[in-house]
């Protein structure tokens, strides 16, 4: 396993990661709804989208270039904060609804205003982003504070003029998409004609209009008549980059499904099914858990799909169902640590993929805040880890290595003393540059090519 | 294998912990022949003096499934891919225990009327349902519903002895996974976790009968319910509730520590009526 830094574009191998800028709190003042749940680049990289465990939405912006203050370029700063959700308690059923941020989807721009779907665990909201910088001033009714005039003391009559004022950001709910689903929902994605979008639970995967709210068109169910025939749950699902009538759904067993919006309404019947024949020599109790797909991403060119389950992640094309096309280890070396882990629930655990802008770098995060990055074209891959103390700004990562006896080198960190507790689930990649975003608990990492930095 | 003195989340000890022993024995699926040299136990294996047999593994991990199924009735909601994936899991380990005849010898030993080749349904393994005369080897549980109108629940008073007083219909709705009422599922199971734990702790190795051995079966035994004459101190503050309640429909067994404000109000209420 080389230790080379990946993530370059075609061409250029090799990349320089440093940490750009770190968001959040120290360890010690770390509360549950601070925990980032879920972490999103809008489709030019201009904004970043976080959620949280306590229903905030948190929107970051990356700063012009400007001649006159070298420092500041391609900054994240906080543009936005806002509350999505609040705890609901369902009182038919006697159950909490957690206000936890579970998917945050940008809407690809089509005027001045931004527009994002953010999503707890039952209700859908899309949320417009509006910037007020100037106001208007100089009405003929209303003085300056708003209040009426007295008629007698208009004597002129004048057209009110736009004047400058601070910048405001302005955030309103547009849409709440409700009641659409009895389980909870893992995913959403918008499809490409920009006029619809998909959610999902762990049953069901529901079509919606964006400007539709009272209504959604269901388009997988795969709940069993009788629940207790239940052995398969839907994990992730998405849209298409490109084609507005294919989507994928990946399942509990380790399974993708490709289905055809055209071929019938109810996609109950996949068009394509992707699924590894098992390996019977790695088999054991815990071979379904590990298969099971917590992950998947379209390729940006639509091409590939990306899945992550346990301890993988796999390419694979769209014209082969029989099998990946690539394979790559996360962490093997916790394969024979199945049982303890799966007594500590972190067998359980959902990790999150990204491909970079051009599709030949993979991402995903691991325990003991490592995140690993998978260059297809060398197949080099790279450790690297999101922590404070290893974390100098404009220093270069020094890459980590986790060793399973043998030999051991300086630096390296021996399979039993991984914090497990410290789980890096979501990532994400700037859509064209080298810049990613990290979340390791309470706090945000961004992380930029030493290069593109220095550019600037 | 050395323990790392940092502080954190340290998972295993010692090399001989029985956590550790249960990663290698499942490590590469190893059915029957643990101590052939495969190479990578080879290392790990190296120093154990005794190596608790594969059923003893296979047990412990069919053991802590059946603990997690009855947890997530704890949650606020379950997470359902983790409940369906255990529940796999569980089935799994049943189906081999049955090609095995070890489910066979246990039935056989618990009742003749074993049926030994339905497996349990994940209904059953997360309402736990011990149906009379079938040894259904899954923890018994009560489901303490707060509803005392709710007859929903008789159906899980089953009796553990022969003596059948009661045989509601399945409740199809009471379901690990459904949500629609999950009043059932959210009842205080702690009394059944306690039996669990329990029995997990005394439990002698391939004794899978012993799981269930502790269980008084004259916690199931209704008409001792709906009397109210209950001996065993077990029942604690529920005897209490026994002597009102003129509708038994729960089974009094649940440790009611967790629920004793709500006993109270109850009570007041059925004294004061």
């Amino acid at each position: 396993m080389s230790q080379k830094p990946v993530g370059g574009p075609p061409g250029e191998e090799e990349v320089d990661w440093c940490l750009y800028q770190l968001n959040g709190t120290t360890e010690f003042e770390v509360s549950e709804a601070d925990i980032i749940s879920t972490v999103e680049f809008n489709h030019t990289g201009e904004l970043l989208a976080t959620g949280d465990k306590g229903g905030r939405v948190v929107i970051f912006q990356r700063e012009p270039e400007s001649k006159n203050e070298p420092h500041s370029q391609g900054e994240y700063n906080v543009y936005s904060t806002f509350q999505s959700h609040e705890p609901e308690f369902d009182y038919l059923k006697s159950l909490e609804i957690e206000e936890k941020i579970n998917k945050i989807k940008w809407l690809p721009q089509q005027n001045a205003a931004h527009s994002l779907l953010s999503t707890n665990d039952k209700t859908i909201k899309l949320w417009k982003v509006t910037e007020r910088d100037k106001r208007p001033e100089g009405y003929n009714l209303k003085d300056e504070e708003g209040k009426l005039k007295d008629l007698s003391t208009v004597t002129s009559l004048q057209v009110p003029v736009l004047k400058p004022m601070d910048l405001m950001v302005e955030v309103s709910p547009r849409r709440i998409f409700a009641n659409g689903h009895t389980y909870h929902i893992n995913s959403i994605s918008v499809n490409s004609d920009c006029e619809t979008y998909m959610s999902a639970d762990d049953l069901r995967i529901n079509l919606w209009h964006l400007a539709i709210t009272d209504r959604s068109f269901n388009i997988v169910d795969i709940k069993p008549a009788n629940m207790e025939d239940l052995t398969e749950v839907i994990t992730a699902s998405e849209f298409h980059p490109n084609h507005c009538n294919l989507f994928v759904y990946s399942s509990s067993k380790g399974s993708l499904r490709l289905c055809d919006m055209r071929a019938s309404a109810l996609c109950d019947k996949h068009s394509k099914l992707f699924e590894e024949p098992e390996d019977p020599s790695n088999r054991s109790f815990f071979s379904e858990i590990i298969s099971s797909v917590s992950d998947v991403k379209f390729s940006h060119s639509g091409r590939f799909m990306l899945t992550r389950d346990y301890l993988t992640v796999k390419v694979w094309d769209l014209n082969m169902e029989t099998k990946p096309i690539e394979t790559y280890q996360v962490h093997d070396y916790l394969r024979s640590k199945l049982c303890s882990l799966y007594e500590n629930d972190c067998i359980f655990d959902k990790f999150e993929c990204a491909w970079n802008g051009s599709d030949s770098v993979i991402m995903t995060g691991a325990y003991n805040n490592f995140f690993r990055m998978f260059d297809r074209n060398t197949k080099r891959d790279v450790t690297l880890e999101a922590s404070r103390e290893s974390s100098k700004p404009r220093a270069i990562l020094k890459p980590r290595r986790v060793c399973v006896g043998g030999k051991r080198r300086k630096d390296d960190i021996s399979v039993d003393s991984l914090d497990f507790t410290k789980k890096i689930l979501h990532t994400a990649w700037h859509p064209a540059e080298n810049i990613i975003a990290i979340a390791a608990t309470n706090n945000l990492y961004i992380f930029q090519d030493k290069v593109n930095s220095e550019m600037h | 294998m050395e323990t790392d003195d940092r502080e954190g989340n340290r998972m295993w000890e010692e090399d001989s912990s029985p956590k550790h022993l249960l990663d290698t024995m499942f490590a590469r699926g190893i059915k029957r022949k643990c101590f052939d040299g495969e190479e990578d136990i080879e290392g790990t294996l190296a120093g154990f003096k005794s190596v608790p047999s594969y059923n003893l593994q296979r047990q412990s991990l069919l053991d802590m499934s059946l603990v997690k199924l009855q947890l997530c009735h704890m949650l606020v909601e379950p997470n359902l891919c983790r409940s369906v994936l255990i529940a796999n899991t569980v089935r799994q380990i049943q189906e081999e225990m049955t090609q095995d005849g070890t489910w066979q010898v246990i039935n056989a030993q618990n009742t003749g009327q074993a049926s030994l080749d339905r497996l349990v349904s994940s209904d059953i393994l997360c309402r736990s349902t011990k149906e009379q005369g079938e040894g259904k080897l899954v923890p018994s549980y009560s489901s303490f519903s707060k509803d005392f109108e709710d007859i929903q629940s008789q159906d899980i008073i089953s009796d553990l002895s022969t003596v059948a007083s009661v045989q509601a219909p399945r409740n199809p709705q009471s379901n690990v996974w459904e949500m629609e009422n999950p009043q059932e599922n959210r009842g205080n199971f702690q009394k059944s976790l306690d039996q669990i734990f329990e029995t997990l702790e005394n439990k002698n190795p391939n004794s899978v009968e012993d799981l269930f051995s502790d269980v008084d079966n004259s916690y199931y035994d209704l008409d001792t319910v709906l009397t109210g004459m209950m001996s065993n101190t077990k029942m604690g503050h529920c005897d209490v509730l026994e002597s009102f309640s003129s509708q038994t429909t729960t089974n009094s067994n649940s440790n009611c520590k967790s629920d004793i404000n709500e006993l109270d109000h109850i009570v007041e209420i059925l004294v004061e009526s």
